[in-house]
């Protein structure tokens, strides 16, 4: 019984690995998702096209892909979208778009919660009170209920 | 439109009898209490104990008269009533997690209980040995089985599950039934065979029901969307994300409109319009109430800018008839065809009974296709 009570790297095993009954996700093909196309949000951000910019730094979201780079740059794109935008213009941005696009802004604004930079919270809770009055809180539930988010 | 408030606990289940003077409720512990209407006043007539765990399903059979239930102590009893008193028979499921809601199929000839432990247990009476025998559908189920409805047919079952899918199983049991006729979901249905399976929508499927004819199926599931599926060739799916929080049980009352409630605490109505395969929202069905707006003192303002940071008048107080999440609804009169009645009871422990007709007047605007 003394034996095997010097080591404690039994601690470090993760149990819900070895559970046969574990769930696990379809996989869904998602490799070839690259995210936004950082040169065009880029060109029609310099441009002044804002609204141009949000619509395309919406397209193509690494919601499938498992790799984290991806999501990161997706994630920092968004941000910079996002805060090139003046107070007053953000409700019309966010009323320009549909039901998913709510949505999948919403995803963002709540990725981007989650690492805070120094002015990006204030800028994602002024997104996030526009986008609640879009979306309800439909939207914000379907954030916490997605297995695949971006 | 009447709100009877039976306990301070959450109803966790209810069901009627044939002629809804009876309502049988389990008042979140581990027995039903069956009240009897009696005027405008609700009496206790039975207690039910025989079960363990808390009660998780209730259905009452209309033609047989009989009971089931199900709890979390991994058993179901088969209720009749002999005389005045209601006496259970045991019905061994063969599960080992709580078993989470029971049905009665159409005939009344079996019922199927969806439980934790990943499997739906169709259970029939064998008359030889006296005695229910139960069948399991485990593949292809991941989890949990929230929500049952049987197909008119007595044979196809739906079963939503927190594997994020609705599914269509068949329930063919060769002893009690003959082979069921061709349906929109399939021809061939051996038992245990997933006639069709949901994609799409994510989150559990907390509410499951077929429409009259069989040919549609509804689902609400935990990411605030409504869904309804219709069977054919290649089953064609239409789903509507709500903006408001997750609905947890939905009924068809027409071949088109579904009613549905959940966390917000009061039905909604939607629209299916089979035409476009689309979901439209088709309305709050709560009677609003009439609040007297009373006029704030500069005093009020600053006091309520100091407290709660903004000088809106609206007092935190739920203004629908329900005070807390409605978790079971159920049909009262019509069917599923032409509802003209239903009741949802929920976590306040209330229950409401909603009259389509005088909703359809109360609220412009509101059609019921």
């Amino acid at each position: 019984m003394s034996k095997n009570t010097v080591s404690d790297r039994f601690r470090k095993v993760d149990v819900d690995e070895y559970d046969e009954n574990k769930f696990v996700d379809e996989e869904d093909g998602g490799e070839n998702q690259l995210g936004p196309d950082e040169a065009e949000v880029d060109s029609l951000i310099r441009s002044g096209n804002l609204m141009g910019a949000l619509q395309a730094v919406l397209k193509n979201p690494p919601i499938n892909t498992k790799n984290q780079n991806v999501k990161e740059q997706a994630e920092d794109l968004m941000l910079k979208v996002l805060s090139s935008f003046k107070t007053s213009d953000i409700e019309k941005a966010v009323q320009s778009l549909d039901k998913t696009g709510v949505d999948l802004l919403m995803k963002y604004i709540y990725r981007g919660f989650e690492r805070p930079s120094d002015n990006s919270s204030a800028i994602l809770l002024q997104w996030h009170e526009k986008a609640l009055s879009a979306g309800g809180v439909g939207s914000i539930v379907r954030v916490l209920t997605a297995r695949k988010t971006v | 439109m009447s709100y009877h408030s039976f306990l301070l606990e959450p109803i966790s289940c209810h069901a009627w009898n044939k002629d809804r003077t009876q309502i049988a409720l389990c008042p979140n512990n581990h027995e039903v209490h069956i009240y009897k209407k009696d005027g405008n006043n609700w009496s206790k007539i039975h207690v039910l104990k025989e079960h363990n765990g808390q009660v998780t399903g209730i259905d009452w059979a209309p033609e047989s008269n009989r009971i089931v239930t199900c709890g979390t102590d991994r058993n179901a009893y088969v209720w009749t009533l002999k005389g005045d008193v209601w006496k259970p028979t045991l019905v061994i499921l063969r599960i080992n997690r709580a078993a989470r809601c029971v049905k009665w199929s159409p005939k009344e000839n079996k019922f199927a209980v969806g439980s934790g432990s990943r499997l739906i247990s169709v259970c029939y009476f064998e008359q030889d040995n006296d005695w229910w025998v139960c069948k399991h559908i485990k593949k292809p189920i991941r989890s949990t089985i929230l929500c049952l409805d049987w197909h008119p047919n007595n044979v196809l079952l739906a079963a939503g599950s927190c594997d994020f899918k609705c599914r269509i199983f068949s329930a063919y049991i060769k002893e009690v039934e003959e082979k069921p006729a061709p349906t929109a979901w399939g021809s061939k249905m051996p038992f245990g065979e997933v006639m069709f399976e949901s994609t799409g929508t994510s989150g559990w499927v907390h509410g499951v029901c077929f429409s009259d004819s069989g040919n549609r199926v509804a689902w609400a599931s935990h990411d605030s969307t409504v869904a309804v599926a219709e069977g054919g060739k290649t089953a064609v799916c239409a789903s509507l994300t709500s903006e408001t929080l997750p609905l947890l049980c939905v009924t068809f009352i027409t071949e088109n409109s579904l009613v549905a409630a959940g966390h917000d605490c009061y039905p909604v109505l939607f629209v299916y319009d089979s035409n476009k395969a689309a979901m439209s929202f088709g309305g709050k069905l709560d009677v609003p109430k009439q609040s007297a707006q009373k006029g704030m003192t500069a005093r009020e303002r600053f006091q309520n800018l100091d407290k709660k940071a903004t000088t809106d008048s609206k007092e935190a107080v739920l203004e629908s008839v329900h005070k807390n999440s409605i978790s079971q609804i159920s049909i009262l009169n019509g069917g599923k065809a032409q509802c003209a009645k239903f009741c949802t009871t929920g976590m306040d422990g209330g229950m409401a009974i909603w009259d389509v007709k005088t909703l359809e007047s109360a609220m412009k605007d509101l059609k019921i296709v």
